[in-house]
């Protein structure tokens, strides 16, 4: 079996504020396959934007990892200093940010951007650089690159930007790309073009997608796998199509059946009842024991650690014997 | 960009009209022009011969259109105290205190900027909070009271500084400079670290802040995340979005440390127009006070003039005709 270009294990990721210790993340391991793209799914607050985060060395402090290892091929990245670490991001790990409006410096011109980052990571003139920029930014669709290289930011759409931006992220070929939300804040017109595009352009390197988002229909169209997350913790992981049309954890089975289906007639959507608990009030066991329509004793008291259930699926819940005590 | 030069160039103007009528209204009305010129004794005959030769007795707004046209050319009457021209008395106290206005102005420029730069980098630092706690006292602390506190220490006390006056000057082409001769710089020292002060501590928190603020936006996020060296990120990216509202704030203090050099012309004894102003408040001498008010309202107009371009040369998104291509 091939090596996963990226693996993720038992990453804990915490703030120590005023109120005490919060858990953003907990226990959450997973490997992704070179080539592969993995969503991410879960509600605000799931600690999805904060594994990418970690993944990348960019946690704002006072947040930090507390525990676990993020691999990089085989290389351990989660303990580097600052200036290894530099050398990483954007060279082998790229990110992709949610807003493209501010993703970008308003005072240079997006040539200059790309150029400084191309130049950091790769010794290439100011010329070849540029040669680079106007095919990376041919690459992601931007007709006219040579022109439009020179113009500033704000003389883009947002869709455009986002564009922009992914050409930044992958500029010096990374090995993984992390997407945080890349379209949420996008026209839902332009959200297909820029998920084709990342996907186009990521395939054709070769490049891995960590795919942050809330939306699982850009995750079922996209993603070869996809991670549920609640509450900082893993709650299910599996194959896409596996995931959406047979759900194993409680949690999971709410998010897929609270998609709306065409031809359906619906008089009211569907929902999960209750809340996600805030970070500083997750109750004891597993974190979804008070909104899960089959709790059961044990699932008050015992924290279910994500366990495998059966060959590639994995899923944290005391419904299946194969689950462990985490 | 031209036609925006030209539309701040005609709201300039405006501006500089209305300061002129206020202006207008001081020396016409703010006591009787004759009676400050004339003695006891002068007949009452003669001050009306005198008020219809000096053109007080036309209407009023001919009178002001007069005193534009005058202004235009620089000719604002004669000084009642001095009895000197107004303008020539003006020009020749100016040098002293352009010197010391952008002595002190470079002064707060370059150590607020690297002040704030600093603390906004080492927000937790203890040095941090030490130059934060100190720049409390820069801001809350009157001007003259600094002054007078330096002239103690460092005149009085170590005798490192003269206390008072501009030492010996250099006359280059009708500009009297202090800064070529010992005692000139010597002299200049204390006065414009006074100067300074205030704008220095407003203008490092101003950056501090901004910086902070500019340190959490996506774009450095994203920047970081593109592995940009660390000084990239804060020197290419951060601090020239931090200038932009700076610019400003930065531009309009120039203007009030020339305007406000008042002070601390007067506790240093500073052979400047400041001191001339005071001076000349004290007799009522009205035309110098008119023409100081056109001058301060010039310096400031012509300040914000310059501000507003170089917003336009900093920051693209101004430039909204200049689109398209780019170049």
């Amino acid at each position: 079996m091939t090596q996963p270009v990226l693996s993720v294990r038992n990453l804990t990721v915490e703030f120590p504020t005023r109120h005490g210790l919060l858990t953003a993340v907990q226990d959450i391991s997973f490997d992704i396959m070179p080539g592969e793209v993995l969503g991410v799914v879960g509600e605000s607050g799931a600690g999805k934007s904060m594994t990418g985060a970690a993944i990348i060395g960019l946690i704002d402090p006072p947040g930090r990892i507390a525990k676990g290892e993020i691999w990089l091929g085989d290389r351990r990245i989660d303990n580097l200093p600052p200036a290894e670490m530099r050398k990483i991001r954007g060279r082998r790990i790229g990110m992709i940010f949610q807003d493209p409006l501010t993703s970008l410096n308003p005072l240079y011109r997006i040539s200059r951007q790309l150029i400084e980052t191309i130049r950091t990571h790769l010794p290439l003139s100011q010329s070849e650089a540029r040669t680079r920029a106007i095919k990376l930014l041919d690459d992601v669709g931007i007709p006219d690159a040579a022109r439009r290289i020179d113009d500033y930011p704000h003389q883009f759409s947002g869709g455009m930007r986002q564009r922009v931006v992914i050409a930044l992220a992958l500029c010096a070929d990374p090995e993984v790309v992390i997407a945080d939300e890349p379209t949420t804040a996008l026209d839902v017109s332009v959200q297909a073009q820029i998920i084709d595009v990342m996907k186009e352009i990521c395939a054709r390197r070769g490049a891995a997608i960590m795919l942050v988002t809330h939306d699982m229909g850009v995750i079922a169209e996209t993603a070869d796998r996809v991670a549920v997350m609640y509450a900082g913790r893993l709650a299910e992981l599996g194959p896409v199509a596996a995931v959406i049309k047979d759900a194993r954890h409680p949690y999971s089975q709410g998010l897929m059946g609270a998609i709306p289906k065409l031809g359906e007639n619906l008089d009211r959507l569907v929902h999960i009842p209750g809340a996600m608990p805030r970070l500083n009030a997750i109750p004891q066991g597993c974190a979804f024991n008070p909104r899960c329509p089959q709790v059961f004793e044990k699932c008050r008291t015992h924290r279910p650690a994500a366990s495998e259930i059966e060959p590639g699926r994995r899923a944290a819940c005391w419904l299946y014997p194969e689950v462990t005590e985490a | 960009m031209l036609a925006f030069i030209i539309r701040r160039l005609a709201q300039s103007v405006l501006v500089m009209l209305f300061v002129a009528l206020i202006a207008f209204v001081v020396f016409r009305y703010v006591g009787d022009p004759i009676a400050s010129m004339v003695g006891v004794e002068t007949r009452l005959a003669d001050q009306e011969i005198m008020r219809d030769r000096l053109g007080l007795n036309d209407p009023v707004v001919l009178q002001f259109l007069r005193f534009i046209g005058n202004a235009l050319q620089g000719e604002f009457g004669i000084s009642y105290r001095l009895q000197q021209p107004v303008t020539e008395l003006i020009l020749s106290r100016l040098p002293a205190t352009l010197e010391l206005a952008f002595a002190s102005a470079t002064i707060a420029l370059v150590f607020g900027l690297m002040l704030g730069v600093f603390t906004a980098l080492k927000p937790r630092g203890f040095a941090t909070g030490l130059i934060m706690a100190i720049s409390l006292i820069g801001v809350s602390l009157p001007t003259f009271l600094i002054g007078i506190g330096l002239i103690y220490i460092f005149a009085v006390e170590l005798g490192w500084f003269p206390s008072f006056g501009r030492g010996d000057t250099v006359d280059l082409g009708g500009w009297r400079t202090g800064l070529l001769t010992e005692s000139g710089l010597r002299s200049l020292v204390l006065p414009a670290i006074t100067l300074s002060l205030f704008q220095l501590t407003l203008i490092m928190r101003l950056v501090r802040a901004e910086m902070l603020e500019v340190l959490r936006t996506e774009y450095i996020r994203f920047a970081r995340a593109r592995g940009l060296s660390q000084r990239a990120v804060h020197f290419g990216h951060a601090l020239k979005n931090t200038l932009v509202p700076v610019l400003t704030i930065t531009g309009l203090q120039l203007g009030s440390v020339i305007a406000f050099a008042i002070v601390t012309e007067t506790v240093f004894q500073w052979p400047g127009v400041g001191s001339l102003f005071i001076v000349s408040v004290q007799v009522v001498d009205v035309p110098v006070m008119a023409a100081y008010l056109m001058f301060i309202a010039l310096v400031f107009v012509l300040i914000n003039l310059i501000v507003d371009i170089l917003y336009y040369v900093v920051d693209p998104r101004l430039r909204v005709d200049g689109g398209g291509g780019g170049k």
